[in-house]
């Protein structure tokens, strides 16, 4: 399966300024920063997450925690895909009992990410609270999940592929429409 | 993805496999210190630890690992099982795996044993010490504990100290460390040394001293006292002076050697309790990493087949 591009739908710059308005929008909703911890699902959560982080810290002056989650042993295709997806480590140094736990993501899609994510995150302790946060929202759900923040609200097909890239791990920073092509016969 | 469906030893399995298990382990060892030690991975799963010869650490490993991830495990002794009334392996291993079990760990004290029950049944097997053959989750384990510590395997001075004739733990740590790189030397009484070791590719030193100069690693290996009757060394005191391990011994490793051991350990014969005790000993942690190992294998052999893409 080939894939073509389709649309850039966010630039670096686009993606800064996303970011700043859903850190401020976590400040609006979780003004009690006491019990305010992030937590990125891998990969490319984690440094979303980080980058909310650092917004927060910019704008009130405190480094909250952050916590690393690998949702790999919780997800629910492992027995239909008939295949070991290879298992990364969490690292959610602190408690998040009694934490309010803003989870972050990169798509939005199905939702079954989150709903894995959940239950890894509930094995950990019991938060007060639990939120979402993605970059994009491309609809499709298959659970009923909803985000508390949305970068941007994407209609796709479910014959496209959204690719976040990030700094961190693809060297640049843009969101991209793919569509998938299949092979010639 | 491993490329078998069973673990039979660390002869027949490639680098990249070991380096699989290794880095899986690393993140199943982070579930054994949460408060809630279980992940639902293995949910539906069953696994069944035949022992046909004793053991406390390895099988309470499995067990533990399977439970960890949620699998469903039994055990099955065999002083209290069918075997008693002459069942053959072939046959307890049908029986069980007509009760749906997906997977089985097997100790026995013949060689080959669970090659022969691989070849019967569907089910995984996991070979859990075979005889003289190998003992492929204990090296394993090794191997973890030396990346940890270490930061690497390749290029490492490992010493193998001890019966190595009978040691199956001996086997699979020079099939696997020379694998992964490691330069391995081999000692012991010379009646507990096979004639032909040095075809691994190990060295072999005729006295300790030799083996532990510029070591990184020390493995001791236990004296299996219920199989010593034949007299391969005078006696189990002069066994400690000559071979076993003490802080006068360790004197020309390197100063950050790192000295592990298999367990069950005989205090003051293989090696002394000072050393047990002491820093550069990784033993407790063994028994920890071996858990973390252990889940690791269960995963890859049970969730099996091909391996999958990312998720979104």
């Amino acid at each position: 399966m080939a894939l073509k591009e389709k649309a850039r739908i966010m630039t670096a710059e686009k993606m800064a300024r996303t970011l700043r308005r859903i850190a401020h929008e976590i400040l609006e909703k979780n003004p009690d920063m006491e019990n305010l911890v992030l937590v990125g699902i891998k990969r490319r959560g984690v440094p979303m997450a980080e980058r909310l982080r650092e917004h927060i810290e910019l704008i009130e002056g405190v480094k909250i925690p952050l916590g690393i989650l690998d949702i790999t042993m919780y997800r629910d295709d492992l027995e239909a895909k008939n295949c070991s997806p290879e298992v990364n480590k969490s690292e959610i140094n602190f408690s998040i009992e009694g934490k309010r736990v803003v989870l972050v993501d990169d798509v939005l899609y199905t939702g079954r990410t989150v709903r894995a994510a959940l239950d890894a995150l509930m094995d950990f302790g019991r938060p007060s609270a639990v939120q979402l946060a993605v970059l994009i929202d491309r609809g499709h759900r298959e659970i009923p999940i909803r985000a508390d923040y949305v970068g941007k609200n994407v209609p796709t097909s479910r014959n496209e592929v959204i690719s976040v890239k990030v700094k961190e791990i693809d060297g640049v920073d843009e969101v991209l429409i793919h569509e998938k092509i299949p092979d010639e016969p | 993805m491993l490329s078998s469906k069973d673990l039979l030893g660390l002869k027949d399995i490639s680098k990249e496999e070991i380096e699989l298990i290794l880095s899986t382990a690393e993140a199943m060892k982070e579930i054994l210190f949460r408060d809630i030690k279980k992940v639902p991975t293995l949910r539906g799963k069953s696994m069944v630890c035949l022992f046909y010869e004793p053991s406390t650490r390895t099988r309470t490993s499995f067990e533990l690992a399977g439970k960890y991830m949620s699998a469903d495990t039994v055990n099955i002794s065999t002083s209290t099982s069918s075997v008693v009334k002459g069942e053959t392996l072939r046959d307890t291993g049908r029986t069980i795996e007509a009760m749906g079990i997906d997977l089985v760990v097997i100790r026995h004290s013949c060689s080959g044993a669970p090659h022969m029950l691989a070849e019967e049944i569907s089910a995984s097997v996991i070979n859990a010490g075979d005889g003289m053959h190998e003992h492929p989750t204990q090296a394993l384990l090794d191997m973890f504990t030396i990346k940890e510590k270490k930061g690497r395997i390749e290029g490492l001075e490992v010493a193998i100290i001890g019966d190595i004739l009978h040691s199956r733990v001996a086997r699979s740590n020079i099939w696997g460390l020379k694998k992964m790189g490691a330069n391995i030397r081999v000692c012991g009484p010379m009646p507990l040394i096979p004639p032909n070791i040095s075809d691994l590719g190990v060295r072999v030193c005729s006295s300790v001293e030799e083996a532990v100069e510029g070591a990184d690693v020390i493995n001791v290996l236990r004296i299996q006292r219920e199989r010593q009757d034949k007299g391969f060394f005078p006696s189990l005191r002069e066994y400690a002076k000559i071979y076993g391990i003490d802080r006068e011994k360790l004197k020309g490793a390197k100063e950050d050697v790192l000295v592990i051991h298999p367990g069950p350990v005989n205090r003051g014969v293989e090696i002394t309790s000072e050393v047990i005790e002491s820093s550069c000993a990784a033993i407790e942690e063994q028994v920890t990493n071996g858990v973390a190992v252990r889940m690791a294998l269960l995963y890859l052999l049970l969730q099996g087949g091909a391996k999958g893409e990312g998720a979104n």
